[in-house]
């Protein structure tokens, strides 16, 4: 490769933005759904919850795989040091999705233990988002580098703040699963679910609060992003956005809508991301190396690109066509195979 | 070796061990559903369909846990081999980011329609699902194979500061070992499943069920092993071969030859040892094992100790491991010779003793990749890239022994939880059989099933009858 390369960095990082924002809301759901789980009242209740997502979790799940090897592909430095220092925290995420994961076949196969594989599913589902919410948690918090590797503690990244964001994630995730459950069913089931959806909204109020207030404790380069000037007043859409989002948000759930309430989640969930990542730009390993500093090399930024962007968009039709096939509320009687 | 190392390594050993079974089992099985699906859409015969659909409730069990055991898999190379992946993800991370986008997805898409969209999708839409997630399986195997190859022959990069960069896409993918791999691992994979196909069909046979069903799979699965037996055999002395070419060394320990010689011997079984330098209680045939690694009788092989000692692999592992897989293989080139003679001899599907002979050689194939998976791997080392990067260089600088040890535990438990009943459900399928419902004896609430399985299978007819109603 030659020096006429364009610098593909601020393209893969869009990418890279745009895969894990999707796993989030796309997984989000689906976790969220199975964190509502085990509150459902009765047994064809807690069927209907699962068919609403059993023909589209694998796929959702996949998108967890693509942002790690697209961040190995595309920032392998930050793989390479992040992961070593959130070792506990994957390994329980990984574990509690093995849980959940197989809990969608096994529960249908397993009369007699149906309960063990509900509480897998249950508990595997609030167990995986936690670790992802102590994952961000640590993530904003910044490691311990020496050179190219994470120099830290294993147990570094278990702190107030990243416990904090582990149950912040929980109410997240509950939010969208309970927008997606009020998108997918109908009578009391719904009402249930609107229910749930204002609990888990007042815990994403309180959450988006105490992460607002203390991230910029963490960092002084946070700090003065958002409360320099002209900063304060460029990046105050982004909160006057939000508090309209949450109250909208409230309407919704109280009112009739079946749609909204789910897009108004994922528009919540589109904000505070965007409030991340204005608060790393432009740090992959924080605080120690950029996005430039961490890229892999432009031959390899290339070679991969070339097949992203045909093979991307053919993702998302097919994709898009599967959750056509399985439109409209979910019915007791989804015919499995 | 430290201890994070060992640990380390005893966890992805573990890990890939258990998830490798399940692709094992599942390329073949989708591309099986496939052809049934196939036959079902053209012919219209009945068993065809309920094959299909009796395989396909067995697959969703064996595909999800092959996803949630994937899912560990790229993790791994961060958490616990993350100076491996620093070095070598300029070259190999594409290989992996492509084998998420043109396998996993299409996989996961088409499969929720090929498990549940039967009655939603028309006809050849559900053909089409089929088809795909098939295709997909075999779009994974080649990119997973390509990078596994890439670090047993590297090829196409460079080496700047200590890590590798690419410099020849077409040479890192189609690197010497790797049409080898992609032919013997598949044509593993297909023979495996075929033998599991067997053996129920034997099951069926020798209890007197499933007349028609067992019939169609005894001969689809005895077809396939008829071409795919020998085949495999010969693809697997071609993929000697290469390996003697690029990895000397790990031919060495596979045979157990320590001096450089002519006319060597064939070890079908000794005690080798590495302190010594020698193997004890050999059994040798003379000359043959020149005639069969390099096709002549007096044919050189270069003994391990022509290596460095730190470029040993341990010997005693791929020295059994690879006997343990030839002696599978020729089990199975017994089994299906029997076959034909029984066949030709108009008993084979009477002969009780043959067909109890085939249940229990339904897991042969599953023994036979692992025990080639072993050979192929722990003869790479005690390099993670041949001869370029240490193994004892590719773990995570970070972890101590005590973590590594607490989240094999962790794996150690959950693996021990999930794969057994797993295996349990699907041969509660199995033993329901492909006409009968899924689940018996459901409570039905509001003229609706209790559970989605109970709604399946239904007769064709009512199939079609329900796919042109409105789908809800």
């Amino acid at each position: 490769m030659n020096g006429l390369v364009p610098d593909l960095v601020p393209l893969w990082a869009l990418i890279l933005a745009v895969g894990i924002f999707y796993y989030v809301v796309f997984d989000g759901f689906d976790l969220g759904v199975g964190i509502l789980f085990g509150l459902a009242p009765d047994t064809p209740a807690r069927n209907l919850i699962m068919n609403s997502v059993a023909p589209v979790w694998d796929g959702n799940e996949t998108w967890l795989v693509l942002g790690g090897v697209a961040l190995l592909a595309a920032f392998p430095l930050a793989f390479a040091v992040l992961l070593p220092a959130v070792y506990f925290p994957i390994l329980i995420m990984l574990l509690a999705l093995v849980f959940r994961g197989v809990a969608f076949e096994f529960r249908y196969r397993d009369a007699a233990h149906r309960t063990f594989w509900d509480h897998a599913f249950n508990y595997g589902s609030i167990i995986a988002t936690f670790a992802q919410g102590i994952i961000i948690g640590a993530f904003i918090q910044g490691f311990n580098v020496q050179g190219r590797v994470f120099a830290g503690h294993s147990l570094d990244c278990f702190t107030g703040f990243s416990l904090f964001t582990g149950f912040a994630l929980i109410a997240g995730y509950g939010l969208l699963g309970a927008g997606w459950l009020i998108l997918k069913t109908e009578g009391e089931l719904q009402q249930w679910a609107r229910r749930w959806g204002r609990l888990c909204l007042a815990g994403v109020v309180i959450a988006i609060a105490v992460v607002s207030a203390w991230t910029p404790l963490l960092e002084q380069r946070i700090e003065q992003r958002w409360f320099s000037w002209p900063d304060i007043a460029l990046l105050s859409p982004v909160p006057i956005l939000t508090l309209a989002l949450i109250v909208w948000e409230w309407r919704a759930l109280r009112g009739r809508a079946d749609v909204a309430p789910f897009i108004i989640a994922v528009a919540l969930f589109f904000l505070s991301y965007t409030g991340i990542a204005i608060s790393m730009w432009p740090m992959v390993v924080p605080y120690h190396y950029t996005l430039w500093q961490a890229a892999s090399s432009p031959n390899t930024q290339v070679f991969l690109l070339i097949g992203t962007v045909f093979l991307l968009p053919i993702v998302f039709m097919y994709t898009g066509w599967s959750y056509w096939v399985f439109r409209g509320k979910v019915k007791a009687d989804l015919a499995h195979h | 070796m430290n201890a994070a190392l060992l640990a380390s390594r005893v966890q992805f050993a573990w890990v890939i061990g258990w998830h490798i079974l399940l692709p094992a089992f599942t390329v073949g099985l989708s591309s099986y559903i496939a052809v049934l699906e196939t036959l079902w859409f053209v012919r219209r015969r009945e068993v065809y369909f309920r094959l299909s659909s009796f395989w396909t409730r067995i697959f969703a069990i064996s595909f999800g846990m092959g996803v949630v055991s994937g899912v560990i898999m790229p993790f791994q190379f961060g958490t616990n081999w993350s100076r491996f992946a620093d070095t070598t993800a300029n070259v190999l991370s594409p290989l992996f980011a492509y084998e998420v986008l043109c396998a996993f997805f299409l996989e996961s898409a088409f499969l929720g329609v090929l498990l549940f969209g039967r009655r939603l999708v028309p006809r050849w839409a559900h053909l089409v699902s089929g088809l795909m997630v098939g295709l997909g399986t075999l779009m994974s195997s080649f990119w997973i194979l390509a990078a596994n190859s890439w670090m047993q022959t590297p090829a196409g990069y460079r080496i700047i500061d200590g890590r590798f960069f690419p410099t020849d896409w077409v040479k890192v993918i189609f690197n010497p070992s790797f049409p080898y791999r992609f032919a013997h691992t598949v044509v593993g994979f297909y023979i495996t499943t075929a033998l599991v196909v067997l053996g129920v069909a034997a099951y069926y046979l020798r209890a007197a069920r499933h007349a028609d069903e067992s019939r169609v799979m005894l001969y689809q699965a005895l077809g396939l092993l008829t071409v795919l037996v020998p085949l495999q055999i010969f693809i697997g002395d071609a993929h000697g071969l290469n390996t003697l070419k690029y990895q000397p060394a790990k031919i060495a320990a596979i045979e157990a030859r320590w001096d450089t010689q002519s006319h060597f011997p064939l070890t079908l079984f000794a005690i080798p040892d590495e302190k010594s330098a020698s193997n004890h209680y050999a059994l040798d045939i003379p000359d043959l094992g020149s005639l069969i690694l390099t096709h002549n009788r007096n044919g050189t092989i270069r003994g391990l100790k022509s290596f460095p000692r730190s470029a040993w692999p341990p010997v005693i592992y791929p020295f059994f491991s690879f006997r343990i897989m030839v002696a599978i293989g020729l089990l199975m080139l017994g089994l299906v010779l029997t076959a034909w003679g029984l066949q030709f001899a108009g008993r084979l599907r009477t002969s009780r003793g043959f067909l109890r002979l085939c249940e229990l050689a339904s897991p042969l194939g599953f023994l036979a990749v692992l025990a080639g998976w072993t050979t192929t791997e722990v003869g790479r080392q005690p390099w993670t890239v041949y001869g370029l990067l240490r193994t004892a260089d590719s773990v995570s600088p970070s972890l101590t022994g005590a973590n590594v040890v607490v989240s094999f535990i962790g794996y150690a438990v959950v693996y021990l939880i999930m794969f057994p009943a797993g295996v349990g459900f699907m041969w509660r399928s199995v033993q329901r059989g492909p006409s009968e419902p899924a689940t018996q004896g459901g409570i039905i609430q509001g003229g609706r099933p209790e559970h989605p399985v109970e709604a399946m299978p239904r007769a064709p007819e009512a199939d079609e009858a329900t796919a042109r109603e409105p789908p809800r």
